[in-house]
């Protein structure tokens, strides 16, 4: 058993009262003061979650862009300077290696953010592809990762930055000072609020969530744990690799098709996807709202008319709904908002109802 | 840690009061805590049989779920209905309005099994 990691930003958690987890090998907090109390906070406030444990890779060089084009589903063509684009990267069978952020310095310079759980994974899988005139690093270990979210997050950032953060529009992101450490501020998150991630050097962490808190206490600043980082993301049906997503799921089905560009030229999984789309997908992942009072969670079976036909990827209680909803994989021809589905928890039957998604109305534009 | 000298502890967290022939139990402060934000309790019907180590409910938190199980046999003449509506009391209060189920207890000898707070705070370390 390999040591866990401990992100920059431990003291500060143990000093909060976080209840920390192995999470992908790091030691993660995964809940502060409550998970209900965390997810509200970030939907009417703000709130910050350490994301350190995320993995960073470098694409440089003249063939980073066409390397990036094959590797990944997403049209990396379609990307200016300055701008993310949320993509994944596919296996020839068209099951999903990760989900994932491609950033754009420069026509020949790209950042990839994967999932902790991954990075090995991702690293040598891309590697394996690695196209000529292109240098791939792995720079997990250079940078840590805050994320400030909620619809306070651009006031308290703005307090503490000279770079304009009302013209970094959604998915774009600028290279500048803030707190007076050189980082990537970046217009990203994954909680369907407001928000910005914040890609800085492990040395700087300490001062940035110092700084952060002197200015962001008296608006309400809160550390987020990955328990609220969870609910907050399923009820925007963002999909969580592992749990809605992975190698047995291909994009398509997933709902993952806005950013599987199969007209931008040949990539890693294309031949699988494109029989996929012509012979129409056979299941989909749907949101549901529970109609009976349980909570579905990953791995329980789905029944429609009497017959076992699916299973819940993600469940949970909806904090802001204050009802159990999930994600599950269904038969397409038993997909539509409104028709009823059964889905069996701990031995027994429960009605459930396919719902349209997101299941809550933020909006992070 | 909140661990009431006056209580008795199961293994599985949960704590019971005992007042004559009756006892009232719930889950540990502890419990709730590792539980985290709990939001709805299923309890046994009134008039049912509670075996002891066996499931008697559940305690559904936002992230996971865990069984209530009868630290002590008999039969369920009471359940705090008030759990319907503010499961939250659950973490707020675990050892007041927090309180789960009372039962009649059948064999009092079954007390004995349980831990006092001393072995309590030890067995959660």
């Amino acid at each position: 058993m390999n040591e866990l990691k401990q992100t920059p930003f431990y003291e500060f958690h143990t000093g909060f009262n976080a209840k920390m987890v192995d999470f992908a090998g790091y030691l993660m907090p995964v809940s502060y003061k409550g998970i209900n109390f965390e997810h509200q906070i970030v939907r009417e406030k703000l709130g910050v979650f350490d994301v350190s444990h995320m993995g960073e890779f470098f694409i440089e060089g003249g063939g980073a862009e066409a390397f990036l084009q094959n590797l990944t589903i997403n049209d990396v063509s379609a990307l200016e300077d300055g701008q993310a684009q949320y993509s994944a990267m596919c296996y020839e069978n068209g099951g999903i290696v990760d989900d994932l952020l491609i950033y754009r310095f420069s026509k020949d310079k790209f950042m990839m953010v994967v999932n902790a759980s991954n990075i090995d994974k991702d690293f040598s899988w891309a590697q394996t592809h690695l196209l000529p005139n292109v240098k791939l690093t792995n720079r997990s270990d250079e940078f840590a990762l805050l994320a400030i979210q909620g619809p306070n997050s651009r006031e308290l950032l703005q307090k503490l930055t000279n770079v304009k953060l009302q013209e970094i529009g959604f998915y774009h992101f600028a290279e500048g000072e803030l707190a007076g450490k050189s980082m990537i501020i970046s217009r990203t998150g994954y909680t369907g609020e407001l928000g910005f991630e914040l890609y800085h050097s492990p040395k700087d962490s300490k001062d940035l969530w110092q700084a952060l808190f002197d200015f962001g206490a008296e608006m309400g600043l809160e550390p987020i744990g990955l328990a609220a980082r969870d609910t907050l993301r399923l009820e925007m049906k963002y999909c969580l690799y592992g749990n809605d997503i992975d190698e047995t799921t291909n994009p398509l089905e997933a709902g993952l098709g806005w950013i599987t560009k199969l007209d931008k030229g040949n990539f890693i999984g294309r031949n699988a996807l494109l029989q996929v789309k012509n012979n129409k997908v056979s299941r989909k992942l749907i949101g549901f709202r529970m109609l009976e009072r349980a909570i579905p969670r990953h791995g329980c079976s789905v029944y429609v008319n009497g017959e076992k036909a699916g299973i819940v990827t993600s469940g949970t209680h909806s904090p802001t709904l204050k009802e159990a909803i999930g994600l599950a994989y269904v038969p397409a021809s038993h997909s539509k908002a409104g028709m009823e589905l059964s889905i069996e928890i701990r031995g027994k039957q429960f009605l459930a109802k396919i719902v349209k998604t997101p299941f809550v109305n933020s909006s992070p534009y | 840690m909140n661990i009431p000298a006056e209580l008795k502890y199961s293994t599985d967290h949960e704590w019971v009061r005992v007042e004559a022939n009756v006892a009232t139990i719930g889950i540990t402060d502890f419990a709730q805590g590792e539980l985290g934000d709990v939001v709805f309790v299923e309890l046994p019907e009134v008039g049912s049989d509670a075996d002891k180590d066996e499931p008697l409910g559940t305690v559904e938190a936002v992230k996971t779920v865990a069984d209530l199980l009868a630290p002590i046999s008999g039969k369920v003449i009471e359940i705090n209905e008030g759990l319907n509506d503010q499961p939250e009391v659950v973490n707020s209060d675990p050892y007041g309005e927090g309180w789960m189920v009372k039962i009649e207890i059948s064999d009092i000898d079954e007390l004995d099994s349980l831990m006092d707070a001393a072995a309590y705070q030890e067995h959660i370390g």
